[in-house]
């Protein structure tokens, strides 16, 4: 049976052999030749166009100026600075009220309750001071600019805006070695670098999609823009008079945005000339025409689909990220709790890259989702500095009244403004949560490139910080 | 000017008591593929049909898997699988394979090929391609709100009748013309509408010789193969995969494997 398959199926392949040879070479283009003349004649016969164009082409014009070459890149930048400046205008307000609520009535209430009916002290501890407060801090600072700045991105994206900035960057993409469809993976990994990672599929070069995997984690994710805006917002616009401060923090963080899309590039051309060699190939990008955003969609889209998804996937991940920082903050060996042990230890690190070893631990605490950085960050500088009287006592996860109460706690914790641009700096450059990593795991089942991906930002985010700290000391004496 | 599709577009409107079932599809008696080029609307139609919400975007590129959903109509269920876009089914690149495999293998009951009525005749070109695979396909003309405001007229009956399928347009958006596009979804999945699909008429005779030659060995080994000529058509191109799979006679597993019914077994044909 199996033998007479094989006879049959050979003299098939022989006979495709033998008429490839007839046909000759070209049997690829004359195919497609022959599909484009019948498609050609079908649209001649039922397609009539408009008798004359008209004079002014809107799209056109529009088309023009958002790639051009001297107005395209100018036009992107101002794009995203205008959103995070909205982003970071609006979201200060919500984020204060929601905090009221959660945290100035909600939590005393729980406690008072827990108290009511005799619960445990750790118990209440555990569960409300470290896994509910987690939770409650992550929803009042997340929130509010993820729903200003979802919808706003998606807005770009129904208009049609995300294809030019592909087209814009195409060529850039391409000197470095790269497929110029990394630059639509990378939009996407604006919003998620799980999501950027896994749209890396449109890539069809296994050599390219490599690189736009190892490379994604340098697009900020929605989880390290409320840090960037954040600690912008205390150290940068702080330093700057008060009417231009949100402008200022707004281009620092575009300006994050921006060291992360250079690296981006800089890594692919370092990889594209060593260990993953090769010409870039070539493809075509088709320019959507611009479409009336369908405002009501975008809303759902964003809010439901986007906002919620990610916020939902943060309190998953900050309940029991809370739970672990309160007992590291308070499992105590001859009276010191296992986070100042840490802490103890990774400072002189910390400090030489210009940041300390409360952030360092919070980063290792931090590593299921980006989202909680920050609260761990405030929670372990107030129990480094002993400033028990401002949050709600050791180990626990406070909010803050607004980000000038932030900026004292770490103004307190010894942060300076080489801290803050440390940290940004940081926050850009480490290895990616655990579920992207999980999901480059997935995408290249390569456990190899699964580590790669994972330490090579640290590795860049040590010595660009260590760099920093060294040029900022010597300048500042 | 579109105000004579008021009824359609309208939420309270429900043709043939379109029911839509979401993931919910356990049982089904059709399988209908959703092919088209990059950012026709594709997944627009999808979600129209489903209830669905699959992520839609003005990008090229974006539906990297395929998304399956369900709906009913006219007593029948139907299982809607969303395809990702391509411009073509000729080449080689990840995401034309899960189309061109699933519409190849996976043997849809009806193939349902979304065009941009703004680029009918780049469109054109998969269209072309597809109905050299399938029998029985339904053209989804798009965007028709588009070309009305860019004023592009299109004679759909006239080009109903080249392609040997029907054309529905649709503005899938607003709903304009989805409930003629599950009429006639329907139709050709229960057998009421046969089409006479277009088959490739220009290229050189050695061309077209060699096709119906190497189609005729195929089909005499393995004739349960619907789509023959396209086999041919591969097999000449020298697509590798067609040829180890004609090699050692998996293409004709491939096909019971993949026909996806009763369960609904993932199509990827992994790339080696």
């Amino acid at each position: 049976m199996t033998a007479t398959i094989q006879k049959d199926t050979e003299s098939i392949l022989a006979t495709a052999n033998k008429l490839r040879w007839e046909i000759g070479e070209d049997f690829h283009d004359s195919l497609m030749e022959a599909i484009y003349e019948d498609a050609a004649a079908i649209s001649e016969k039922t397609v009539t166009l408009p008798d004359r164009q008209p004079k002014f082409d809107l799209e056109r014009t529009i088309d023009r100026m958002v790639t051009s070459r001297w107005l395209g890149f100018p036009i992107m930048f101002a794009i995203l600075a205008v959103v995070f400046w909205l982003t970071v205008q609006g979201a200060n307000y919500p984020s204060q009220l929601i905090a009221s609520v959660l945290l100035d009535k909600v939590h005393p209430a729980l406690k008072i309750l827990a108290a009511s009916i005799g619960t445990p002290g750790w118990i209440s501890g555990l569960f409300i001071d470290g896994g509910y407060l987690a939770m409650a801090w992550v929803i009042s600072v997340m929130l509010p600019p993820m729903a200003i700045f979802f919808p706003l991105f998606t807005l770009l994206e129904d208009l049609g805006y995300l294809p030019r900035v592909a087209f814009n960057t195409d060529s850039i993409f391409r000197k470095a070695g790269a497929h110029g469809k990394q630059a639509l993976t990378m939009s996407m990994g604006f919003g998620c670098n799980a999501a950027g990672v896994v749209a890396t599929r449109i890539i069809d070069s296994p050599r390219e999609r490599l690189i736009a995997i190892i490379t994604n984690n340098f697009s900020l994710c929605n989880g390290r823009w409320p840090t960037q805006i954040l600690i912008a917002a205390i150290f940068i616009g702080g330093v700057v008079p008060a009417q231009l401060a949100s402008i200022v923090t707004a281009a620092a963080v575009v300006g994050i945005a921006l060291l992360g899309i250079f690296l981006s590039l800089a890594v692919s051309w370092g990889l594209s000339r060593s260990v993953l060699k090769g010409e870039a190939s070539a493809f075509s990008l088709e320019l959507p025409p611009y479409r009336p955003p369908r405002l009501m969609q975008i809303l759902y889209t964003s809010l439901i689909d986007r906002t919620m998804i990610v916020l939902w996937r943060a309190i998953i991940f900050a309940f029991p990220a809370g739970l672990v920082i309160w007992l590291v903050a308070n499992v105590n060996i001859a009276g010191t709790s296992l986070a100042e042990y840490f802490i103890h230890w990774s400072n002189p690190f910390g400090l030489l890259m210009g940041l300390n070893g409360v952030i360092l631990l919070a980063y290792i605490i931090a590593i299921p989702a980006n989202e909680i950085v920050i609260p761990t960050v405030l929670m372990l500088t107030v129990m480094i500095t002993g400033m028990h009287e401002l949050g709600a006592g050791s180990g626990v996860m406070f909010e803050t009244d607004s980000i000038a109460a932030t900026g004292n706690i770490l103004q307190a914790g010894g942060w300076t403004l080489l801290t803050g641009i440390n940290l940004m700096l940081f926050s850009l450059l480490h290895n990616p949560c655990s579920t992207t990593i999980y999901t480059i795991y997935k995408e290249t089942k390569s456990l190899k490139w699964t580590i790669v991906s994972t330490i090579l930002p640290i590795i860049m985010g040590v010595i660009l910080c260590f760099f920093v700290a060294q040029l900022w000391r010597i300048f500042t004496g | 000017m579109a105000d004579f599709n008021k009824c359609e577009t309208c939420p309270a409107h429900n043709p043939g008591n379109l029911t839509r079932l979401g993931i919910n599809m356990e049982k089904f008696d059709f399988v209908v593929a959703l092919a088209g080029n990059p950012n026709t609307g594709k997944s627009t139609v999808f979600n129209k049909l489903t209830g669905l919400r699959q992520h839609t975007g003005n990008w090229p590129g974006k539906t990297v898997t395929r998304a399956e959903g369900g709906f009913a109509y006219g007593e029948r269920q139907f299982k809607l699988v969303d395809l990702p876009g391509t411009y073509s089914l000729l080449s080689t690149s990840t995401d034309e394979e899960v189309a061109r495999d699933f519409i190849l293998f996976g043997q849809p009951d009806v193939t349902v090929v979304v065009v941009d009525a703004t680029r009918l005749e780049r469109n054109l070109n998969l269209v072309l391609q597809v109905l050299e695979i399938t029998d029985r396909a339904v053209l989804c003309l798009n965007l028709i709100d588009e070309a009305r405001r860019h004023r592009i007229q299109i004679d759909e009956r006239r080009l109903a009748m080249e392609l040997g399928i029907p054309v529905i347009p649709t503005a899938a958006r607003s709903g304009e013309g989805v409930p003629a596009l599950l009429q006639h979804i329907h139709d050709v999945a229960v057998g009421n509408f046969i089409c006479k699909p277009y088959r490739i008429k220009s290229g050189s005779r050695e061309l077209k010789q060699a096709v119906e030659e190497l189609g005729a060995k195929v089909l005499e080994q393995f004739p349960d193969l619907p789509n023959a000529r396209w086999v041919a058509l591969r097999l000449l191109e020298g697509d590798q995969k067609i040829i180890d799979a004609v090699k050692n006679g998996e293409i004709a597993t491939l096909i019971r494997d993949n026909s996806l019914r009763p369960s609904s077994k993932n199509l990827q044909l992994e790339a080696r």
